[in-house]
């Protein structure tokens, strides 16, 4: 595909290979032939880092590396469900561990496969724009002698003159946007310059994609906080439940924003194949700008971040609860408040835990469930819910005394319980003691513990914020790389030659065309141009069945 | 009409577009087993211009007219051989048998039309579809509805690339195809007309998932000419069956580029432009390394490999093909694979039902949102 005249403007990177005149020059040096310098060992590296088929075994390689990732959960995605995933797979961990399987598009194989597969672009690109740019303002070349040898090529017979034949050929291809050169006995044309043009935009375009990601990556967070309803937030460090900066990120760029959650509100399904389903989340906010400035309101919904400044805020979840409160058995309030349970399933049955480490004689702690629609199954001998709304709740638990474990001093999750030094309360025939309450129930504890009280039912919802700054850098890399590979896919840069001379009384008109896309289908190209040329035979409908 | 009556509508014309693409499939098999033991040579008079360009191009322009009507008929050049010479306008093959050239053309017609009346129908069952739900909306909310438009755009794609590429060749294996997932999608993957989950609620949902489908159903007709230039490369030049009807694999790799480079850039903008945008406003972060991400990354990074190989020394021809059918695999991974294991691995993380914003591509129970 590559034509033997002019500048190379098609796909093509030189081979890796040693020049023929580096090999002589070694010899000369008394060097076994092969072995190379320190100087030909790297131009030999850079050579074969910035060919082609490098390039093309990185953009592989790259695929391949992607994959583990999409498997095995990763620790910047949901670390929650990793956790999980190790505690399921103690032997597997350490190994993963140590490949960085985790963290697949952090870890060093995976930066190493992108960052050579810049720096073969880089390497590809830029001694590419320099050809480019010569060859930008090169005249298209010379007529070849034969231009029968050339695959698409035609010829007919006409009287009419040679130079009105060339004169002819130069006006239709300058109709048709060709560069046209005019020989003395030919007429050479080319078109589609700008095809390497978008081409180079693209994979220069690339960088900039990368430069706003990694900006993103390096100067942004992202943060999550369950939030009840009623309660409020104001954006630093301390308030997050869980927070993922970026490597760069510095407190003092978070902006001081707060905001409060004054009511969040769901319409569920009843009917339908997706009854049950829960739509149109609405959390409304009252959030300032800054501490002095006036408060607003905005209604938080799905599809409908609040902006504020760089900082953007998102509802990512919701779940309800329970209000409980705990005595002990001196009668003190050792616990009392919103309680939120996670969601386990569909239905939002959620799990939480209650922690009292100030109750007396011993400390308390609840384990159990919230069931939105408390329904019983007779097959599992237990309850489950029925509907995600709060129809008919209920919160089962089972009771924990002893040491929680809390007075150690190392943090403790608030959503699970260290059981490992307390003892369940059981009944007299040993089975679990549960608690079951609605709301307004109260029960009292066995042995004088104290009592437990279900005072009622708050939501929280789950709010994200996050800052990306190099969001707009990204986007206007990836607009600019579409744009770039429309021009390289579909600008068809061709060559066309009309040669005419006078041959036995007549003119003899030759043209040729040239692809040099690698893509297009000059045929038509040159059928068309040859059928208007000055003197062309006109087209015959009966010919084409002969 | 209300939904119901509506939701009826979309199944028949469903089940209607089935019959007929069926009876297409028959009418474009009668059509080429008439052709069976015809020298491929005999048809070349009514060889799609696009596929006979080495044949053509040979003569005067003049002679070299497209055959505007010619495309119909599911017939091309020959072996490889076809294009070393042995087809000046002079052999012109004395005994064509007039009946059998008749029968092929009808049939062939025949299949054509029965094809567009078909994608008619098919059409009628994606606007049921969108018109059955309450509120109105897009009809590619699941997974039976996403295959249902995925088959469409395939087959509308062939017909409107059809005159233009001269696929006629291709016809027997694109409606077969379209029929095969669309018979799929009505026993396997059916779902009743549901509102949307929240977070798919979004005006991108038009724009990201028909740039998917579009791109999906480029790169599987690129996918299609792929699959027969490596059959083709391997056995080249028998005289007669099938083989010898499709165009040489010069053609082939020709159509192949031009499709996916189609296609390429649509999945840009679907994966690289509005997905981020959509998933940025909706869970916060616009590259989340979701499964589904990932793999729309794989497959973007192997047809941008495919797209280098053609032009690549040592990579062009035959691993540029077997590269375009690995980028096709990654496309229909991530589709029907992801789909079904991600939505398990999603729930075993107690994920699916709080997060309102959950991935949309993972699904909650039922699965296969796109």
């Amino acid at each position: 595909m590559n034509p033997p005249t002019g500048p190379v403007l098609n796909d093509q990177r030189p081979e890796g290979h040693v020049d023929t005149q580096d090999r002589d020059a070694a010899r000369r040096d008394g060097r076994r032939p092969g072995e190379l310098t320190l100087r030909e060992m790297l131009r030999w590296v850079w050579r074969q880092l910035t060919s082609m088929r490098t390039a093309l075994v990185l953009l592989l390689l790259l695929a391949l590396a992607a994959i583990p990732g999409s498997l095995i959960p990763q620790k910047g995605v949901d670390s929650l469900k990793t956790s999980q995933w190790q505690d399921a797979h103690p032997q597997l961990t350490p190994v993963y561990e140590k490949l960085g399987l985790f963290t697949v598009y952090s870890s060093p194989w995976f930066s190493a496969i992108y960052i050579l597969l810049m720096v073969s672009l880089v390497g590809c690109i830029v001694p590419r724009t320099l050809v480019y740019w010569r060859g930008l303002r090169a005249r298209p070349p010379a007529a070849p002698r034969n231009l029968a040898r050339l695959p698409d090529h035609a010829a007919y017979r006409t009287d009419v003159p040679v130079d009105e034949v060339l004169a002819g050929a130069r006006a239709l291809l300058r109709k048709r946007r060709y560069r046209v050169e005019v020989a003395e006995d030919a007429v050479s044309a080319e078109r589609g310059y700008l095809r390497e043009a978008g081409n180079l935009l693209f994979h220069l375009s690339v960088l900039v994609v990368l430069v706003g990601f990694a900006i993103g990556g390096m100067f942004g967070y992202k943060g999550g906080v369950i939030l009840v309803v009623g309660n409020g937030f104001s954006n630093n460090l301390t308030q997050y439940d869980d927070f993922v900066p970026g490597s760069l990120f510095k407190a003092s760029d978070m902006e001081p924003f707060s905001f409060d959650v004054k009511d969040f509100s769901v319409d569920w399904l009843t009917s339908g194949p997706r009854a049950g389903m829960a739509r149109a989340f609405d959390a409304r906010l009252d959030y300032r700008t800054s501490p002095g400035a006036a408060s607003q309101e905005y209604d938080l919904k799905v599809n409908h971040p609040l902006t504020v400044g760089n900082s953007e805020v998102f509802l990512i979840g919701h779940g309800y609860a329970p209000v409980i409160t705990v005595r002990d058995g001196k009668g003190n309030v050792v616990y009392s408040g919103p309680t939120i349970f996670l969601p386990t399933d569909q239905s939002f049955a959620s799990f939480g835990v209650v922690k009292a480490p100030d109750a007396r004689p011993t400390q308390i702690g609840l384990e159990g469930e919230f069931y939105p629609t408390v329904a019983f199954s007779k097959q599992t001998g237990s309850y489950y819910s029925a509907f995600g709304n709060a129809l008919d709740p209920l919160v089962s638990m089972l009771v924990y005394t002893g040491d929680l474990g809390m007075d150690t001093g190392t943090s403790q999750s608030v959503y699970s319980l260290d059981k490992s030094k307390t003892t369940m309360l059981t009944k007299k025939d040993g089975a679990p003691y549960r608690i079951d309450l609605r709301p307004g129930q109260k029960t009292k504890l066995p042995n004088g513990l104290g009592t437990v009280s279900f005072d009622g039912i708050k939501r929280w919802t789950k709010i994200q914020i996050s800052q990306t700054p190099g969001k707009r850098i990204a986007l206007a890399g990836v607009v600019l790389a579409l744009i770039g590979l429309l021009g390289s896919l579909f600008i068809r840069p061709r060559r066309v030659w009309v040669r005419a001379r006078r041959e036995g009384g007549v003119t003899l008109v030759e043209v040729a065309a040239l692809d040099r896309s690698g893509g297009g289908d000059v045929a038509t190209v040159l059928d068309e141009i040859a059928a208007a040329l000055p003197g062309a035979p006109q087209k015959d409908s009966g010919e084409e069945q002969s | 009409m209300t939904d119901a009556a509506w939701e009826t509508l979309s199944n028949q014309a469903v089940a209607a577009c089935g019959v007929v693409y069926f009876l297409a499939l028959l009418a474009h098999l009668v059509e080429w087993s008439s052709l069976r033991n015809v020298p491929a040579d005999t048809a070349r008079t009514a060889a799609p211009r696009a596929t006979a360009k080495a044949a053509a191009t040979a003569k005067a322009p003049a002679t070299a007219t497209t055959g505007a009507d010619a495309g119909r008929v599911a017939v091309a050049t020959g072996g490889a051989s076809g294009a070393a010479g042995a087809d000046g306008p002079g052999d012109t093959p004395a005994a064509v048998d007039p009946d059998r050239t008749r029968r092929v053309e009808l049939f062939g017609r025949l299949g054509l039309l029965l094809t567009v009346i078909a994608v008619g129908l098919h059409f009628v069952g994606l606007v049921g579809r969108g018109m059955a739900a309450d509120p109105n909306r897009v009809p590619w909310g699941n997974m039976y509805e996403f295959t249902l438009s995925g088959t469409f755009i395939v087959a509308l794609l062939y017909l409107v690339l059809n005159r233009r590429l001269g696929l006629a060749w291709m016809a027997p294996i694109v409606v077969g195809f379209v029929l095969a997932l669309l018979m799929v999608a009505v026993l396997w993957l059916y779902d009743p007309v549901a509102p949307l989950t929240e977070a798919l609620d979004s005006y991108w949902l038009v724009i990201h998932v028909v740039s998917a489908a579009i791109a999906t159903g480029a790169f599987t007709l690129g996918g299609i000419c792929s699959v027969v230039y490596l059959v083709k490369e391997r056995r080249p030049g028998p005289a007669t069956g099938p083989l010898a009807r499709v165009p040489e694999p010069a053609v082939l790799d020709r159509i192949s580029y031009r499709i996916h480079s189609f296609g390429f850039p649509v999945w840009t903008f679907a994966v690289l432009i509005t997905g981020p945008i959509w998933a940025h406003q909706a869970w916060s972060s616009y590259w989340n390394w979701d499964p589904k991400e990932v793999w729309a990354f794989i497959t973007w990074v192997v047809y941008a490999a495919y797209l280098h190989a053609r032009s690549t020394a040592g990579w062009k021809g035959r691993n540029a093909a077997i590269l375009a059918l690995v980028g096709m695999a990654t496309l229909w991974f991530n589709f029907i694979g992801i789909n079904y294991f991600s939505s398990t691995s999603q729930h075993s993380y107690a994920g699916g039902a709080h997060q309102i914003g959950a991935p949309v591509h993972a699904g909650d129970g039922s699965p296969g949102r796109l």
